[in-house]
């Protein structure tokens, strides 16, 4: 069997201080390369937390994290990353915005010119090379973070609720893009969200994560054929799975109809 | 539509000023105010256009101390600030002493420039950086702090060196508030100036004044003083014309 993308064997995460929250604690999964998979969990669950110490960005106190092997121990080598808030920067036009990773890695940009053309036409930003972020919708700019993220091939792409900032038609656009890129890509992604849905609906796997402390519930794997269209929201075998998450969330009390209109 | 604006907002201050003028000239001459109390703005431009040369020279002077104290507080004051937000070690032992020293009023020390620096430009460019500077300083340590924390988080996984996040991303971050406070510096510069030479000159519209009021010529001293305003606009105004070359993605406004 070949090496794991994430290996996560007992992860826990402890913040500092006397009164320090346990944002995660025992968590484990094998995550094989290739696999698209959605991190799903209300919000203080550890999801984002989870995704963040696999970047690097944030140390686990306890257990093991391996990223393609090797134990994390800052952010990893090959990963993208894109944000809830896009974090373009301003004053570059989007086509640079896209190159940065191309310069911090100090390689030539000229190289990649044909790279980031193909990542431009891939979302539809053909027209926007040149164009400042400011001068793009949220969605579109959204979309350039993606761009910035494949640019350098990246093996594993982490993306910290991407689409939270987006209205519902635009983040419905945007899951149905994401999953074209992906299948042409085939990075291994994992990919946090609050969306049930969502993360239904693109995920291979859709690992549910509760709240206080941040524990992992259960791995489901979605065996659903792609390219899923979106209609494929309105089948049984969808709502199969959706329900089956739902009833995880009411059983921890998160959610229900008691005492609700 | 933006350029027709800034057209509209000229064209109404030059008519403002231009009324105000007026309304002086006639006050002035209706009510019989004494030339040496205020003079009409009929014979500051008289005095103005007699003397070009002299004042001239005067003005060169001026502008030259004050260009070169607010280049000295850019450069110093862009320094600074980069150890202060680099360095804890700098934060802790400099900061305060910063602080402590812009509480002092640096108009004070003008006085003492002179026992240190003698009588020449040295002084004048001196007080200018000094009370330029902090405007710089605060602003930039700002600017430099107000990287948002995604866009620090992304610096982070993309692993490029210090080196480069800090010339391709920090200070780039940063350039809209330090140009904010170049402006207000160079009013500062301009301050700063003008209490050089009101402490000790032979040259400069600040010695024009002094000069001019020891021998109650008050028409001189707002001659003085009307350079000076257009000297403060022009200043201002190439800033902003700076600002926009700089910084031309916040020209764009997004609907």
């Amino acid at each position: 069997m070949s090496v794991a993308a994430v290996h996560a064997r007992n992860v826990s995460k402890q913040y500092p201080g006397s009164r320090g929250v346990q944002a995660l604690s025992g968590v484990n999964a094998d995550i094989p390369a290739g696999r698209f998979v959605s991190i799903l969990g209300p919000s203080g669950c550890g999801k984002s937390t989870f995704l963040r110490c696999v970047a690097g960005l944030e140390n686990i106190t306890g257990g093991e994290l391996d990223v393609n092997g090797k134990a994390v121990n800052g952010p990893p080598d090959g990963i993208g990353m894109v944000f809830q808030r896009d974090a373009l920067l301003e004053w570059r036009s989007i086509r640079r915005n896209i190159l940065l990773p191309v310069e911090f890695a100090k390689k030539s940009p000229s190289v990649y010119q044909d790279k980031v053309d193909h990542l431009l036409d891939l979302t539809g930003l053909r027209d926007f090379g040149n164009s400042y972020p400011r001068e793009l919708s949220g969605g579109m700019r959204q979309r350039a973070a993606i761009c910035r993220a494949l640019v350098d091939d990246p093996s594993l792409l982490l993306m910290d609720e991407p689409f939270g900032a987006l209205d519902a038609f635009t983040r419905d656009q945007m899951n149905v893009e994401l999953q074209r890129i992906w299948m042409e890509t085939r990075n291994t992604i994992l990919f946090v969200t609050h969306g049930i849905s969502e993360a239904v609906y693109l995920g291979d796997v859709v690992m549910v994560f509760s709240p206080r402390p941040g524990r992992l519930l259960e791995t489901i794997t979605i065996d659903l054929p792609r390219p899923r269209p979106l209609s494929i929201r309105e089948t049984p075998e969808f709502g199969r799975y959706t329900a089956h998450i739902r009833g995880l969330f009411e059983e921890m009390g998160l959610i229900g109809d008691k005492g609700t209109v | 539509m933006k350029a027709l604006n800034n057209l509209g907002m000229g064209l109404a201050g030059t008519i403002s000023l231009v009324v105000v003028l007026v309304l002086w000239e006639v006050l002035c001459r209706t009510l019989h105010v004494r030339d040496i109390m205020l003079p009409l703005p009929s014979q500051i431009f008289a005095e103005l256009w007699a003397e070009l040369a002299w004042y001239g020279g005067h003005t060169l002077y001026t502008l030259w101390t004050t260009l070169a104290g607010f280049a000295l507080s850019v450069v110093g004051g862009v320094l600074i600030a980069v150890a202060l937000v680099g360095s804890r070690l700098f934060e802790r032992f400099l900061y305060p002493l910063i602080i402590g020293f812009n509480s002092v009023p640096k108009v004070a020390l003008a006085p003492l420039f002179v026992v240190w620096l003698g009588t020449g430009a040295e002084p004048k460019i001196a007080i200018a950086f000094l009370i330029a500077v902090f405007a710089v300083i605060v602003d930039t340590v700002h600017g430099l702090r107000s990287v948002p924390s995604d866009i620090i988080d992304l610096g982070k996984v993309l692993k490029g060196s210090p080196w480069d996040f800090f010339f391709k991303v920090k200070l780039p971050c940063a350039l809209p508030s330090m140009v904010a406070g170049m402006k207000v510096a160079m009013s500062l510069a301009l301050v700063g100036a003008i209490v050089g030479e009101f402490v000790s000159s032979q040259k400069g519209l600040g010695y024009v004044i002094m000069s001019a009021q020891g021998t109650f010529d008050t028409v001189r001293v707002f001659a003085a003083l009307f350079i000076l305003a257009l000297m403060g606009l022009a200043l201002y105004g190439l800033l902003a014309w700076v600002e926009k070359r700089a910084t031309p993605w916040r020209q764009i406004h997004s609907d």
